[in-house]
């Protein structure tokens, strides 16, 4: 995600790099070209101007010119005035209050709202332990009320029956009222999709969420959307006391530019951000990390966060320890890594949260799926724990042995040999710094996979 | 706005007199937001600061800051060799330098050529391919045309459902299948429709984002299943697009194209505040005819594609 627009910023640092000095002129330049990336990146004219104000006006200021690097010192002022724009981190959904917490989920049609109320009510239950109770309200699409519950049974959670005939007010009701009478810790009200410009229908969630009076009030925003994005939010934020957004279809290529167009309109914190279209795709949102994303420095936080989530924590240290030290890694290292990328969304998504430039071109060759990472475990698991300790075991004989074994080619056996090594070299790489000097082993080893 | 008049003149009179009401109704909220965002700014004078709010006005209607700047940079141009001093004689000039880019996109589409003639439909998540696909079945049916509709959104929690209601309200038939892939459903689809001698197939797909790799290839497969089914098909392949769309639009175009070979956009959600000032980056970018857009929530909201109309909303 937002990867041009990483592209770009990338650009402009490049052309700044080698420079003594940054003077007004060619402060102006990279300004045009920030400017430039952010209105191709969908950011709002209105929300561009402000920034680039921002940040011209520190850039002129002393903090430049008594820097040793300046194209560093711009990139940290743009990195700043993101991070300070994106606002404060996802804190989470606040639910104190008599239980049932009742959310409202409003957007327009097709950005996500039963999606996210699906993740929402997985997310609630696993990590906050709550009884959580779903209802749709939305009447008019047809089918978007067996949509949730399909949803919520796949994830079993409750579900309240509602019908196509009813009022959505009425429904809204019911539902609180069977939350109250069942001991439900949350509420989630899914409503239909709608046009800022539809006043009757603007008047329908106004009413709702009078009946409600719901704790949170997320506004559920594509993040591919264009300049309308502050026209939509302003007559969303203006129409409900919203008090929060969700950025959806965040694994898109879409730049996201509407997340720093709704987060100013609104000042409202993006609390969550929507990834792919499985249940568990709802993620915490990052100001500071999605600023580095967009220029350039990846999103390796997030990327270890998952990790952590999905992984045995005492793996990842000694694992964390051994790459630090840069030896000692071997194959069973290696499988244990593979497990994990598994574990973690795949490879695909892990390179989706790495620096755009340091990736660049790397994505079509690394359609390296489950299958091609299984095939790689069973070579390993062929091998004796010796063998794994030290691949160097591995002559002629032993490779023919292993083959046989994983079901699969010698070839197959010495490709991935070569590959481990290679890995090995990389994170020798790594310990001596630099996840660039990583990245760029990894480009050249990533395509070659089985 | 006598354009979209002017296509419907191939196809038989609107049925109900509601249709010219919502095309205007529909089109009425973007064009206040326009006469606010362009048409004020031909009354003003003429000068370094106007071409910049024009630029800026193409810019909030997603025009995109590169091809704003192009077309902005060429009516310079043209004013300084025609020694133009006043806004107001600009804007025939810019209109017909969008409606010269616009143009080649508005080309109707024609489905008397084959029988059954198969359309399927791709596009990101929520764009609103299944609803666009609820209210051609009626278009088509008006036509005169049998329709039947193909279920291939199996990802999607009660996709299948949404379409059957779509089917039910428009009594057309729908072809699902307990299990199996989109593919599948499609080529049962394809025969179902030539066993009953059905004009029009229409084939839903689950939402895709580009950068779902496996997902792409997926989509891949089922134009070759769907050419299995038979050798002329698909006959059109339409991207279904939010209006709301920003510049990603151009890469959800290409990435589609590359993937199935495009024959034409949807554009889908026109009537609300977003103004798809996009389908003119996409013009010049990469031209994909636009055989309908969707005006409203109604059935009969959805219209062919009309550049000067488009153009006049822009600008007027």
């Amino acid at each position: 995600m937002l990867n041009q627009l990483t592209d770009r910023l990338s650009g402009v640092i490049k052309t700044l790099r080698g420079q003594a000095r940054l003077t007004e002129s060619n402060i102006q330049d990279a300004l045009r070209e920030v400017r430039l990336a952010l209105l191709e990146a969908d950011v709002a004219l209105p929300v561009v101007k402000d920034f680039m104000q921002e940040v011209r006006e520190r850039a002129l200021g002393q903090e430049v010119l008594s820097s040793l690097t300046p194209g560093q010192a711009l990139v940290g002022i743009v990195h700043e005035c993101l991070v300070h724009l994106m606002g404060e981190p996802g804190n989470g959904l606040n639910l104190a209050t008599q239980p049932p917490a009742v959310i409202l989920m409003a957007g327009l049609q097709g950005s996500g709202k039963t999606t996210s109320s699906g993740k929402l009510a997985k997310l609630l239950k696993e990590q906050q332990r709550k009884k959580v109770l779903l209802v749709s309200c939305d009447v008019y699409r047809p089918a978007a009320i067996e949509q949730l519950q399909v949803l919520a049974s796949a994830l079993d959670v409750d579900c309240f029956p509602s019908s196509p005939d009813q009022q959505p007010e009425a429904i809204a009701l019911a539902a609180l009222d069977h939350a109250r009478r069942h001991f439900h810790d949350v509420l989630i009200v899914d409503t239909a999709g709608r046009l800022a410009v539809d006043e009757a229908m603007m008047q329908e969630i106004r009413l709702l969420h009078h009946a409600l009076n719901p704790i949170e009030t997320l506004f559920v925003v594509d993040a591919m959307q264009g300049q309308d994005a502050v026209n939509t939010a302003r007559a969303f934020g203006e129409t409900l006391p919203l008090t929060g957004v969700i950025l959806t279809k965040l694994d898109g290529d879409a730049r996201g530019g509407a997340a720093l167009s709704v987060r100013k309109v609104t000042q409202k914190p993006i609390k969550f951000i929507g990834v792919g279209e499985k249940p568990n795709g709802l993620e915490a949102f990052h100001p500071d990390r999605m600023a580095s994303r967009i220029l350039g420095m990846g999103d390796v936080l997030t990327l270890i966060e998952e990790a952590h989530r999905h992984v045995d924590r005492v793996e990842a240290e000694k694992l964390a320890q051994k790459i630090k030290k840069g030896q000692d890694f071997d194959l069973e290292d290696f499988k244990a890594q593979l497990v994990q990328m598994k574990k973690a969304g795949g490879l695909n998504a892990m390179m989706d949260k790495l620096p755009a430039q340091l990736t660049k071109g790397m994505t079509p060759n690394t359609q390296m799926d489950d299958r091609a990472i299984n095939r790689i475990e069973g070579i390993i698991n062929a091998m004796t724990p010796a063998e794994r300790r030290r691949p160097e075991l591995l002559k002629a004989s032993r490779k023919r042995r292993v083959a046989a074994g994983a079901g699969v080619q010698v070839q197959d056996v010495n490709r991935l040999l070569n590959q481990f090594e290679q890995m090995q070299k990389m994170m020798k790489m790594f310990s001596k710094g630099g996840v660039s000097k990583m990245m760029r082993g990894l480009k050249g080893l990533m395509p070659g996979m089985p | 706005m006598f354009g979209f008049f002017r296509k419907s003149s191939q196809t038989p009179e609107p049925p109900s007199e509601g249709w010219w009401n919502r095309l205007t109704s529909g089109l009425s909220h973007s064009r206040t937001k326009l006469t606010q965002g362009l048409g004020g700014l031909f009354s003003r004078p003429l000068d370094d600061a106007w071409f910049e709010s024009m630029e800026e006005a193409l810019i909030s209607a997603d025009v995109g800051a590169r091809t704003s700047q192009t077309l902005i940079n060429d009516l310079k141009r043209e004013a300084r060799q025609q020694h133009i001093k006043d806004a107001s004689e600009l804007k025939p000039l810019l209109k017909t330098a969008l409606v010269n880019l616009l143009q080649p996109l508005e080309r109707p589409m024609d489905n008397r050529a084959h029988h059954p003639f198969v359309i399927l439909f791709v596009g990101v998540n929520g764009a609103g391919k299944t609803t666009t696909i609820g209210k051609l079945a009626q278009h088509f049916q008006q036509l005169g045309h049998s329709v039947l509709l193909a279920a291939g959104d199996t990802f999607r929690a009660a996709a299948v459902a949404q379409l059957l209601e779509w089917g039910e309200r428009n009594q057309v038939p729908v072809i699902t299948q307990e299990k199996g892939d989109s593919a599948a459903v499609i080529f049962d689809a394809i025969h179902a429709a030539r066993a009953r001698n059905i004009d029009v197939v229409l084939a839903d797909t689950a939402g895709r984002l580009p950068t779902q790799l496996h997902l792409m290839e997926e989509i891949r497969k089922v134009r070759r299943v769907v050419t299995k089914a038979d050798p002329s098909a698909p006959h059109e392949v339409l991207l279904v697009l939010d209006a709301g769309t920003g510049q990603n639009a151009l890469a959800q175009v290409r990435a589609f194209d590359e993937a199935i070979q495009l024959t034409g956009l949807v554009v889908t959600k026109l009537d609300g505040t977003a103004r798809g000032g996009m389908l003119v980056t996409l013009a010049g970018e990469h031209p994909i005819p636009i055989r309908f857009i969707g005006v409203g929530e109604g059935l009969e909201d959805l219209l062919p594609f009309d550049a000067r109309s488009f153009v006049d909303a822009l600008v007027e």
